[in-house]
């Protein structure tokens, strides 16, 4: 609640006013108009320098812009590889590129979502009876029983008050931080944490401190830093949100974040939690609630959670939990809600029978985790690479052991080796990065995702075809 | 009084932009009644393209402007006496409030809560209102109650049949049968539904490249890239062609995309009034003259930023003027076709087709296909240079999961069908509805005396409410009466000009146009909306838009 107006000052003031004498007031309203004067009067203004017509058309004709982007050459690196690696059929454990069917080790389907019969019918189902489009934004009849359906499954599964569904799942993070902060406040934010959180930061406005890398003495460090400086200017530390946004497995690493120590953090120095799951939802824990579950964290501590059902969903969207109070908030500020076009129905729809299906079948979790290790154990025999990530985590890096000098040559090398491992039929791919715009840039990397469909056979090849993949170009 | 920018704009040149001025001086040209095809297809001894480019827009009557503004002044002390009741535990209204966390910052502004509880959550049934069937020309809306006083909207179980002139289905591509819904079953059973990586890893797949390619076909562009979600095509693609240093002239009405994308570009912004050409050209030419604030270096390169159709004004482009500019100041041009592709040009093909001009003179093509395609996500199109550099430096390219198949697939078939390469010419009689649906509904809007604003060939129709009481008994009432409208106050407008929009589609049938209107001049008579002052018959009619029949 506010607090009530100071009518009683008013009142004191009102009578002190009666009871001074009439020279003080007479005083009083000439330095009143003696203000008034200095603020009306004109101050003085060294002269411009004024340009003729003929010399701005002069300078205008000058003026030659530079080209709206830099020259591409049709034959960039790139956009040759992305020609050569297109993928005809659906991108599930088998992927077909180079006319060549392939295990896939490259999309993030890692529950095997992609391609599951029982989804595809609800999704044709859902066309038949909405369409493919929504038409609108979700306040201008863009919002379809089946989004509420979806919304109220994903509050009851993470055990939320409330969740809201974005239509995309780079939006959903890059529009939930600025709803809550703005110009002023102040977000620690992690050194790891994927670009769509770096743009949600960007776009905030708010002062950013980063700490290493999973370091939470780093954090304590700033924040204890903080908290001296807020009791040089207490006025201001009262109005100063402050924000730890982290991500629960870090897609740059393959890490997890340490969440108990952060928690307690969060208690001792009053910031709140953002934290964004896209690959730990449906991964981590025991029935693929993240990272909460598997610290066994009650959930109400993290004051907003983010994820993007596009990895073990397999859908197209992202959505956030939290408390009522703070989520609704959302739904008139979130701008990647607000203002964009609902998600089509049958990507809801999808999702939702997506996640029916992860809770009736907790097993597909621990089956993933399973390959992870299986996978992780694999790929450490590889010589001359180091395999970066949790043991258990679906999303690994394959880093060289010994980088040279010139990140170029070392992707150049990554970049063969994932060549040549699609020529022998295992689909990876080197981690993609705009070098010039990443905050602070991983050392490159082939980026391996597992998915929980793949057997013992079957992991098997792939590490053999990538030890001999790596083996072949190390030898060139 | 002060109204919007517009006013302004008009009063000073009202006689030489010919007609599409606002308040009184909209006749100046003398061209009452003119058969204008459009793009003067039918007329072509008109050269100039201000001939057929009418606009409306009025100055807010002062009575009104008055008495607007004590109703808000109502509505903030009810809201006063009301927290304070709360305060007292009088009010049980449980309108949610942020709880009080010992130590924490509260996570909102006292202002963001005060408006939430006592204004927006007073009209919160009139938006965001839930449908339970496809966003077609005609809908089931969820009929929903406050409960838990005040505390939460619940669904009552109840189903409203009304139409639907609220969503954005210009072209009545929102359909759940028909060749569109088949394709994408299709695509949805040989393909997937989701694809789980960017294009630069593994996603790209073989049905994006088509349909990159015939978007650029469709657009008339050397080349074209595609991106899944519209609002993103804004916010995620300006900030690859734009750095420190550079700036960035916008329209002080562009959508909150690109008002986004602009700021993360990091490039300086400055606003030009809505639509108003001199007052664009000024600021350009002062701009060139005195380049970069305190250093006084020329800047990196300008850009001009502005929309097709403006969504909240339904006003159009003053296309033609700005490529005058944009030659004479050597500046790039960044057009957002959202609304406009599809709804509008004798071929759906968007603001530069209603304008006959080449497309190819606009440097970046941008719009989405959640409204005339009925399905979802972005498209850019422009030099095969730009598109190559995106292809390297988008961020959706490099990082966020590529388009659905199903939905890439309804695009692809539904811009063959606009392209009369599909279904004969069902295309084209989508088009023509679309066009004739248009002027019919805004002439007799206009003859009633609501006061319409926007372009004649704008399918979205914004119609000006001022009072935010009588904004939220016109939506009530109309879907009572089966017609489902959007309604749009402060902070999304003005604050004293509130609106009702209809946005029309080629799926809405005579009928269904007569009895919407039959509808709103009803509850128009009844709330007193016919403010307008402008002459009743408008300067265009809608019969130039020549029909095709089944």
């Amino acid at each position: 609640m506010e607090t009530l107006p100071a009518t009683w000052d008013m009142y004191d003031l009102f009578q002190s006013f009666l009871r001074t004498p009439t020279y003080h007031l007479i005083v009083e309203v000439c330095l009143v108009l003696l203000i008034i004067k200095l603020i009306f009067s004109k101050s003085y203004k060294p002269e411009k320098t004024v340009l003729s017509e003929k010399e701005k058309d002069e300078l205008i004709a000058e003026w030659t812009p530079e080209p709206l982007v830099p020259d591409i050459p049709e034959d960039h690196p790139i956009i040759k590889l992305m020609e050569k690696n297109i993928v005809t059929g659906p991108p599930g454990k088998y992927i077909n590129i180079r006319n060549k069917s392939c295990i896939n080790m490259a999309t993030m389907n890692f529950l095997g979502m992609i391609s599951n019969k029982t989804i595809e019918e609800e999704a044709v189902r859902c066309i038949k009876k909405y369409g493919v489009g929504s038409c609108g934004p979700r306040g201008f009849y863009g919002t379809m029983d089946v989004h509420l359906e979806l919304e109220s499954h994903l509050a009851k599964f993470m055990n939320c008050e409330e969740a809201i569904i974005y239509s995309y799942g780079f939006a959903t993070i890059s529009s939930a931080i600025p709803a809550y902060s703005k110009r002023g406040d102040i977000i620690y934010c992690d050194e790891g944490v994927s670009f769509a959180i770096q743009k949600g930061l960007a776009a905030s406005r708010s002062e950013i401190r980063f700490f290493k890398h999973n370091d939470t003495e780093d954090l304590e460090r700033l924040l204890i830093e903080q908290q001296q400086k807020d009791k040089k200017n207490p006025k201001k530390a009262k109005v100063t949100r402050r924000f730890i946004v982290i991500e629960g497995l870090y897609l740059n690493y393959g890490d997890i974040c340490p969440l108990p120590k952060i928690v307690e953090l969060k208690w001792k120095y009053k910031v709140r939690i953002f934290m964004e799951e896209s690959f730990s939802f449906g991964v981590l824990g025991s029935s693929g609630k993240g990272v909460t579950e598997y610290y066994g964290i009650d959930i109400d501590e993290i004051d907003l959670i983010a994820a993007s059902l596009e990895n073990a969903i397999s859908s197209i969207g992202g959505f956030c939990v939290g408390k009522k109070y703070v989520i609704d908030h959302q739904r008139l500020s979130g701008l990647g809600y607000c203002f964009s076009a609902s998600q089509p129905p049958l990507l809801a729809a999808a999702a939702t029978q997506a996640l029916g299906i992860l809770e009736k079948d907790p097993g597909l979790v621990t089956q993933l985790k399973e390959n992870c290790l299986r996978v992780h154990e694999g790929l450490n025999k590889i010589e001359g690479v180091q395999i970066v990530g949790l043991p258990f985590s679906p999303v690994k890096h394959i880093r060289l052991v010994e980088p040279s000098d010139d990140r170029d040559l070392d992707i150049q090398t990554l970049e063969l080796v994932a060549d040549r491992s699609i020529e022998n039929g295992v689909a990876c791919t080197v981690a993609r990065y705009l070098e010039k715009e990443e905050k602070f840039l991983p050392p490159p990397s082939i980026r391996i995702a597992v998915n929980c469909q793949l057997n013992s056979t079957e992991i098997d090849r792939v590490v053999t075809v990538l030890n001999d993949s790596f083996n072949q170009v190390f030898s060139l | 009084m002060d109204v919007t920018s517009h006013n302004n704009n008009h009063k000073t040149n009202g006689i030489h932009l010919n007609g599409h001025t606002n308040g009184f001086k909209t006749h100046k040209n003398g061209h009452v009644n003119g058969v204008n095809g459009k793009n003067g297809k039918n007329g072509s001894h008109k050269k100039d393209w201000r001939d057929d480019f009418h606009e409306s827009f009025e100055e807010t009557p002062l009575v009104v402007a008055i008495f607007t503004y004590i109703s808000y002044i109502i509505i903030v002390l009810i809201g006063y006496i009301r927290d304070y009741l709360r305060y007292l535990g009088i009010d049980r209204d449980q309108t949610l409030h942020e709880p009080i966390i010992e130590g924490f910052v509260p996570l909102y502004q006292s202002w963001e809560n005060f408006y939430k509880r006592n204004m927006y959550n007073r009209v919160g049934d009139c938006c965001n209102r839930p449908i339970g069937t496809m966003a077609g020309p005609t809908m089931d809306v969820l009929d929903w109650k406050a409960e838990h006083f005040g505390k939460s909207l619940e669904l009552t179980g109840d189903r409203i049949p009304a139409m639907n002139f609220g969503s954005y289905n210009y072209l009545g591509f929102s359909e759940n049968n028909g060749l569109c819904a088949a394709t994408a079953i299709e695509t949805l059973c040989n393909t997937s539904i989701g694809v789980s990586s960017s294009r630069q890893e593994m996603g790209y797949l073989q049905i994006h490249q088509e349909l990159d390619k015939l978007t650029a076909e469709f657009l008339g562009v050397d080349d074209a890239i595609t991106f899944p979600m519209g609002f993103g095509t804004n916010s995620m693609n300006l900030p690859c062609f734009m750095e420190p240093g550079c700036l960035l002239l916008s329209d002080e009405l562009n959508h909150a995309s690109l008002v986004l994308g602009s700021r993360l570009t990091g490039a300086t912004i400055k606003v030009f009034k809505h639509n108003n050409m001199e007052d664009l050209e000024k600021k350009l030419k002062n701009a060139i003259v005195e380049g970069q604030p305190k250093t006084h270096r020329p800047w990196r390169k300008i850009l001009i930023v502005v929309e097709g159709i403006y969504s909240m004004e339904g006003s159009i482009v003053r296309l033609p003027e700005i490529l005058r500019l944009k030659k004479k100041y050597k500046v790039y041009v960044y057009l957002d076709e959202a609304h406009s592709i599809g709804a509008l040009g004798p071929h759906g093909r968007g603001v530069t087709d209603y304008f006959g001009i080449n497309p190819k003179e606009v440097d970046i093509l941008m719009g989405t296909f959640s409204k005339s395609f009925g399905a979802a996500g972005g498209y850019i199109g422009g030099s095969r240079s730009i598109i190559n550099y995106l292809r390297t430096r988008s961020y959706t390219n490099v990082y966020s999961c590529s388009m659905s198949p199903p939905v890439t697939q309804q695009i692809i078939t539904s811009m063959r069908i606009i392209m009369g390469r599909m279904c004969g010419n069902d295309g084209l009689r989508r088009i023509r509805q679309l066009a004739w649906n248009t002027r019919y509904v805004r002439r007799r809007l206009r003859e009633f005396g609501f006061i319409v604003y926007g372009n004649k060939d704008s399918p979205v129709i914004p119609i000006i409410i001022y009072y935010p009481a009588k904004l939220a008994t016109l939506e009530r009432e109309c879907l009572q009466a089966g017609l489902g409208i959007v309604i749009a106050g402060f902070p999304a407008t003005t604050i004293i000009e509130s609106r009702s929009r209809l946005c029309l589609s080629a799926g809405h049938t005579k009928e269904m146009l007569d009895k919407a209107l039959d509808i709103l001049i009803g509850i128009g008579t009844k709330l007193r909306l016919n403010y307008s002052r402008l002459p009743k018959t408008p300067e265009f009619r809608e019969d130039d838009s020549i029909l095709i029949r089944d």
